[in-house]
């Protein structure tokens, strides 16, 4: 049987286009040691390290964490790194709490990071393949036609994707660390920036960010911190293959295996009524009335309505992505665990001005590779 | 730091399938690779994807040179209806390692673990390179030769090796792969004449130098009772760790392995008599410091002296790495679990009854994983 | 703080594999050819080896035509590096006739405000003399002015 395995710090840097006021080691240590901090502990205390990013190419440098070791204390411990593709901030932060689970250590450090800025990220995503046509289109490029995918089967209208856009900068606005910080940000700003991959604005895009997010998760007997600890209530991951007859890629069925396993473990039979916020990996704006649909928070062609409804505003019924989210701070192998991260700050009772209220339960949610992999976790202020 | 955990499920390595290791693997993509190794090591115990509820996987980008390849090689298993499933960008070993963690929470009785890893496409001393700090190191472009020489020399400066333990450590590898149909560099010469080879980076001579490698392993764990229905003698993992030492060749002792040292302790080698040792040594001139790091150095006439392995130990002596080990094929990411793989075949065939499986990575041995297999669990 | 720039030149030799290689010959001959999965039937183009459901080897090509229709699309109005065509261009998902998956395709021959999703195309081919085992062979995707498939008929390839 599993053991309990509690958030007991969280760290993360300050979200911005270029941090060139830090070296990678730099870098991952801002984030670790303000989780460690908040923990109340220091590197002499943690069992093990696990680190996740997105393609090393991103930084030009193969398997970073091995002259990372010593910048996070992993000098004659275990250490591991993850990748599974946009998801791995959340895949990390579960392999660390499949340690503690599983029974085997005691407090563990997990760290994900990306420092896009020291090399070329769009063309680490396209790097041309021999005898491929010569159309190259980027991340946004490959998503927005499943948007377009969606309106059709949805009928949404066209004005939902700048309310996600709008609301999630305002909730950017209450959160020190994130990157864009759009004082003026409105649905006249969205409709009127300029249309990168139709039907998606570059202001229903994600930005590109350096930063890196830090978590230290405990056993039960291993807490620790001022703050009260964020209980894991599930953890699920499931991959399915990238293309194939039939694939739903609106709607895949991978997030919703997932969902409903993480769902099942928290005793949660209506996610939102019985969640009180939610921090899902949301890169283009349309993402968000998608994923309500995926991860069951209505029915099918219905998320929407909800995004329409103000129900996941930060003063709504469900928020979601009260930390502005990956629409306000992308640090691709990061950005995931800042959603799990932000998720545990929630059930804290630590996200300050963007503290949804009497937060006692939490889903983290991130997503990869072309919407194939996911990984999730619930969270919660009571010991499960 | 906590005391050593104890499994607490036995859990066991119970199929275990390879590619033929080649030089250069020019018709075949890495799915087209996989997907024979991975219906092998299903069939080899009858079963299917089906029957495994946790997929892992081992596999490095730069390799390849494109981001993301280890998402088109799931396309090899077909993971459909989803699966929970995972990757490290590490050695398979450490794949196995993370599915070893989620069976012993209980949920799942079985998980699929493969790894690839073909180095052909790509100048290997160059990408290798890539590895190293990218302040410091990385701009001077060292290549991997070069830093096991300095390895080599260290070991010799100490008084610790000659380059004739290194020689006779590469023919013992060599000979024993004779052997294994696998393997890609087998053969039977004399230390003398290895020592009459150039060197290549001194004091590494050729004969030192494992080769480069196209290759992909995949194995089957099982917990309890499912491994004893799908295994007439399961390889029961008594104990598995790892550990990283700093990255900078130049801040570490390079003669020793503090790494492996503690890891072996952890993972209770000493605990037992050992009759089998895989090692990935990729160099013949890590071979003793692994071996000596485990606390086997010596026994059964292996390690420094270069003892005569391959044989096949039945408990008397110490058998190292009767399949060549890396120095017979190097597949990089794939090697470290082909070492685990390699030493489950010789439990299953009941000519070991306690081994020990070594995976190492980065540079002159950071970051090293021992395995203690048993074909007994005690208790179970 | 001192910035540090590390060029970095890698050259890799890079391996399409049997079975797209398959694909890439048909190209270099003016036509498509797909591959059946043994177990689902369905039809893939260009396989990478695998039925990625199925985990088996695609063994049998399929002639496909180098007609289809447009699933969905998008308007790429990016600049990046690397990119070789004028923007804004139509990325489309294709969908050949007989085909079980589709794959992205330039469209050309229409105002960007005139796609739509089931629209039907065909390929246009490059020169005779100019093709070779490449994508680059198909130089886009015209409208072919036949009537669009209704939304059903390829709402699942979504």
């Amino acid at each position: 049987m599993a053991d309990r395995c509690a958030v007991i710090g969280v760290g993360q840097t300050h979200l911005r286009a270029k941090r060139e006021d830090v070296s990678i080691p730099g870098l991952v240590r801002e984030a670790a040691l303000r989780a460690l901090a908040d923990a109340e502990l220091t590197f002499a205390d943690i069992d093990a390290v696990v680190i996740g990013k997105a393609p090393d190419m991103f930084e030009g440098v193969m398997m970073p964490e091995l002259s990372l070791a010593a910048a996070l204390g992993a000098v004659s411990k275990p250490m591991m790194r993850v990748h599974t593709a946009g998801s791995v901030g959340g895949s990390t932060a579960l392999v660390a709490a499949h340690l503690i689970a599983s029974g085997i250590h005691r407090r563990v450090l997990t760290v994900a990071y990306e420092k896009q800025s020291d090399s070329d990220a769009m063309w680490a995503l396209s790097v041309p393949q021999p005898f491929a046509a010569p159309l190259l289109a980027g991340a946004g490029g490959y998503f927005a036609p499943h948007i377009r995918a969606y309106m059709r089967r949805s009928g949404a209208p066209d004005h939902i994707g700048r309310m996600v856009a709008v609301k999630d900068r305002r909730n950017a606005l209450k959160n020190p660390y994130a990157h864009l910080h759009l004082e003026d940000i409105d649905m006249k700003m969205v409709e009127e920036s300029i249309m990168l991959w139709d039907p998606l604005r570059y202001l229903e895009a994600c930005p590109s960010s350096d930063g890196a997010a830090a978590m230290v998760l405990a056993a039960e007997d291993a807490v620790s911190g001022a703050y009260p600890p964020a209980w894991v209530h599930g953890m699920a991951m499931r991959s399915e293959p990238t293309m194939f007859a039939g694939r739903d890629q609106v709607n895949p069925q991978a997030g919703r295996d997932c969902a409903a396993d993480v769902y099942r473990q928290a005793g949660i039979t209506d996610p939102r009524a019985d969640l009180d916020m939610a921090e899902v990996y949301v890169p283009f704006s349309w993402y968000e009335p998608m994923w309500l649909e995926n991860l069951g928070f209505c029915p099918e062609g219905e998320g929407w309505k909800l995004t329409e409804s103000g129900a996941t505003a930060l003063d709504g019924d469900i928020p979601w992505n009260a930390s502005g989210g990956v629409l306000s701070s992308n640090p691709i192998g990061a950005s995931g665990m800042l959603r799990f991260l932000e998720a545990a700050m929630q059930v804290r009772g630590q996200a300050g001005e963007h503290q949804v209220e009497g937060a006692r339960r939490a889903l983290g949610h991130a997503y990869g590779g072309g919407s194939q992999f996911f990984a999730m976790w619930v969270v919660g202020s009571d010991k499960p | 730091m906590s005391p050593a955990p104890r499994a607490r499920r036995p859990v066991a390595v119970v199929s275990f399938a390879q590619a033929h290791n080649v030089r250069r693997e020019d018709e075949r993509n890495e799915v087209e690779m996989l997907m024979p190794v991975v219906a092998e090591v299903f069939a080899n115990i009858g079963i299917t994807k089906d029957d495994v509820g946790f997929i892992c996987s081992g596999s490095t980008d730069y390799l390849v040179g494109g981001p993301f390849s280890f998402v088109t090689a799931l396309d090899a298993v077909g993971v459909w209806p989803p699966r929970p499933e995972s990757h490290v960008e590490m050695d398979g070993a450490w794949a196995l390692y993370e599915a070893w963690v989620l069976l012993q929470e209980g949920e799942v009785d079985a998980a699929l673990v493969y790894s690839f890893g073909r180095s052909s496409p790509g100048n290997l001393a160059e990408v290798m390179a890539l590895q190293l700090d990218p302040y410091t190191l990385a701009p001077l472009w060292p290549d991997p030769v070069s830093l096991a020489a300095l390895q080599a020399r260290a070991l010799i400066d100490a008084g610790k090796a000659t380059e004739a333990d290194f020689a006779s450590v590469a023919a013992r590898n060599r000979k024993a792969a004779l052997s294994n149909p696998k393997a890609q560099v087998a053969h039977d010469r004399s230390v003398e004449e290895l020592l009459g080879e150039e060197y290549v980076v001194a004091p590494l001579r050729r004969h030192a130098l494992p080769p480069i490698t196209d290759g992909a392993a995949a194995v089957v764990l099982a917990a309890g009772d499912t491994a004893r229905r799908w295994c007439e003698r399961p390889a029961w993992i008594t104990g598995i760790d790892h550990r990283i030492e700093t990255h900078a060749p130049g801040a570490r002792d390079l003669t020793v392995s503090p790494s492996i040292a503690l890891a072996a302790e952890r993972a209770g080698v000493g605990d037992g008599p050992v009759d089998l040792a895989e090692v990935h040594a990729p160099f013949a001139s890590q071979e003793g410091i692994v071996l000596e790091a485990l606390g086997l150095a010596g026994a059964g006439g292996a390690g420094g002296n270069g003892g005569n392995g391959g044989n096949g130990g039945n408990g008397a002596g110490l058998s190292v790495n009767p399949s060549g080990g890396a120095l017979a094929a190097n597949p990089m990411m794939t090697a470290g679990l082909t070492r685990i793989g390699e030493a489950a075949t010789r439990i299953w065939s009941g000519d070991a009854n306690r081994a020990v499986a070594h995976a190492t990575s980065g540079p002159c041995l950071q970051q090293n994983l021992v395995c203690v297999l048993d074909a007994a669990w005690e208790g179970a | 703080m001192t910035m540090l720039d590390t060029p970095i030149h890698l050259e890799y030799t890079f391996t399409p594999g049997i079975a797209q290689s398959r694909f890439l010959r048909g190209l270099a001959e003016g036509r498509f050819v797909g591959q059946r999965c043994p177990v689902c039937g369905k039809v893939y183009i260009p396989s990478r080896g695998s039925c990625p459901v199925d985990g088996v080897p695609t063994g049998e090509d399929v002639a496909l035509p180098d007609t289809g229709i447009v699933t969905t699309y998008c308007v790429v109005n990016v600049p990046f590096a690397g990119q070789a065509i004028e923007i804004p261009y139509i990325a489309a998902q294709v969908l050949l006739d007989g085909a079980n998956i589709s794959f992205m395709g330039l469209i050309q021959e229409i105002p960007a405000t005139d796609v739509r999703m089931g629209m039907r195309v065909q390929a246009v081919w490059v020169e005779p003399d100019e093709l070779g085992p490449t994508l680059a062979s198909v130089k886009y995707f015209k409208p072919t002015g036949g009537p669009d498939a209704p939304y059903e008929s390829f709402e699942e390839y979504l």
